[in-house]
């Protein structure tokens, strides 16, 4: 596949819970190899269309075409397939507690790649604890670690299934500013080094700043406005400024 | 009154649960099938529950040993103690007791596990994961809790009777074998095989309720308090109307 291919496309997504409505014929693309910020306030329905897209929502109407498939017409065998490819980094990390990092990071080897050998499964669950500096906690429990560190496992587990995606649901919040400049610098990183197509959902502006190739907004249940980082905030328009003012 | 109690909320929940049981029979059967999970949770649902079981089974064939003397001594039919008690505890006592004591322990930590879960988007990980949650969480729990019960049942009736063996022994010389003659006189299929059966059916309400409210927590960790307490009185509630069905039946039948 090429660069700049979409991997998501979001056509007219629309999202109401009774009155109230959250996405308003909302469109977005992401690029192969992109990282795109989904910037929006808190309660703007950022959430809602990240589970939308990977299918833990079903929208009202609208057409969410992930990796050529259109997510709301998938069946569950088609989804589950489908969501081998798309890792999804949940804002509270949802590690299970009652595993060990280990089991957590073995929990969706075993349930794809059913033949898979355990020497196989040990390698690659080093390989991508490696890969977030955290080798050492394999055998620990989540409630062990701090913020930083769960927020790292978890990002460990969406990567173990090598995704050509990841969706990342608020990476940042609820971190120091330091541990959050640490998230966006692995971010990055892992995004050169298993060349993934990233779409981040947060309202921080560092993370949007350091992270995003590209930015869209989302405001009043539509996408606002998208552009770089730069040409966003150099923008005269009063909403846009408001985010970065 | 009539109102407050069947109100919209309580038609709605009930609704959900028959939809939820419903579910349940639709997957149950369909692979992929959980094996390493039942049995993990069959070893957590059964086997860490005895104590518990054990030791209330043992009090209460002993409480119930000497509560009953006094009047069975004024009447002159002492004798008739292990069969009266292993009559109730067979039939009645011990199976409710029994499940009572099981929706208090299983059914609130499976509200509690699934709720919390819930709360902290642990099912919609297993979700992306490619796992179907309900499958890996709810029919492994369901199960465990249906097919763990008659069997804690069965051991707690057989503790509750020795416990009655050393209240009888209290007052009186009573060997263990003359004891056991006279509780297996007195028993029957009759009283034996409904009360084994009703346990499987108490057994799958409690894992059921359990699962169901704890998979459908909301109001974060409030939520899991509240999800946790009416699992038990739900459990608990369905447990006296199954064990009134059962008498029905039962007496239709035998």
């Amino acid at each position: 596949m090429k660069n700049n291919e979409p991997v998501i496309v979001v056509e007219q997504l629309c999202k109401a819970f009774g009155e109230n409505v959250v996405l308003d014929h909302f469109d977005l693309t992401l690029n192969r190899g992109e990282n795109l910020v989904v910037l929006g306030k808190s309660g703007s329905g950022k959430s809602v269309l990240i589970k939308c897209i990977i299918g833990l929502m079903r929208p009202d109407s609208g057409r969410i075409e992930v990796l050529g498939q259109n997510v709301p017409e998938l069946s569950y065998i088609e989804l589950d397939q489908l969501r081998a490819r798309v890792g999804f980094l949940f804002q509270s990390n949802a590690l299970y507690d009652s595993m060990t990092v280990r089991e957590n990071l073995e929990f969706p080897l075993r349930r794809h790649w059913l033949n898979v050998e355990q020497k196989d499964v040990d390698n690659l669950v080093l390989e991508v604890l490696e890969s977030v500096g955290l080798e050492h906690t394999v055998d620990m429990m989540p409630a062990e670690l701090s913020g930083g560190m769960r927020k790292r496992i978890a990002l460990a587990r969406t990567l173990i299934l090598k995704p050509d995606i990841i969706l990342y649901d608020e990476p940042t919040t609820g971190l120091d500013a330091i541990t959050g400049m640490e998230i966006i610098e692995l971010i990055k990183e892992l995004q050169e080094k298993y060349q993934t197509s990233a779409l981040v959902i947060s309202h921080d502006m560092k993370l949007a700043r350091y992270a995003a190739k590209r930015i869209a907004m989302l405001i009043d249940g539509k996408c606002y406005a998208t552009g770089t980082y730069q040409e966003l905030s150099t923008s005269k328009d009063p909403t846009i400024r408001a985010f970065f003012d | 009154m009539l109102n407050t109690l069947f109100n919209h909320t309580f038609f709605q929940e009930i609704g959900a649960l028959a939809r939820f049981t419903g579910r349940f029979f639709r997957e149950v059967f369909r692979p992929r099938y959980e094996w390493e999970e039942l049995f993990r949770q069959s070893f957590v649902i059964g086997y860490k529950s005895l104590t518990l079981v054990g030791l209330t089974a043992f009090i209460m064939g002993f409480v119930m040993t000497m509560q009953l003397r006094p009047n069975m001594v004024h009447y002159g039919v002492e004798k008739m103690i292990p069969a009266m008690v292993c009559i109730s505890i067979i039939r009645e006592i011990g199976p409710v007791i029994t499940a009572l004591i099981f929706a208090g322990k299983i059914g609130s930590s499976i509200g509690a596990e699934l709720g919390s879960m819930r709360v902290t988007e642990q099912i919609d990980a297993m979700e992306v994961s490619g796992t179907n949650p309900f499958k890996y969480l709810v029919v492994t729990r369901v199960l465990a809790a249906t097919f763990m019960l008659p069997v804690l049942v069965v051991i707690g009736d057989a503790i509750s009777l020795y416990g009655s063996y050393l209240g009888v022994n209290i007052y009186e010389v009573l060997s263990f074998q003359l004891f056991m003659e006279q509780v297996m006189n007195s028993l029957s299929y009759a009283d034996a095989v409904p009360a084994f059966i009703k346990t499987f059916f108490f057994g799958f309400a409690v894992g059921i309720v359990g699962c169901f409210k704890g998979y459908y927590s909301s109001k974060g960790t409030e939520g899991v308090g509240l999800s946790a307490n009416s699992a038990v009185v739900m459990a608990s509630v369905f447990i006296f109307i199954l064990d009134l069905l059962a008498v029905q039946v039962a007496a239709l039948i035998w």
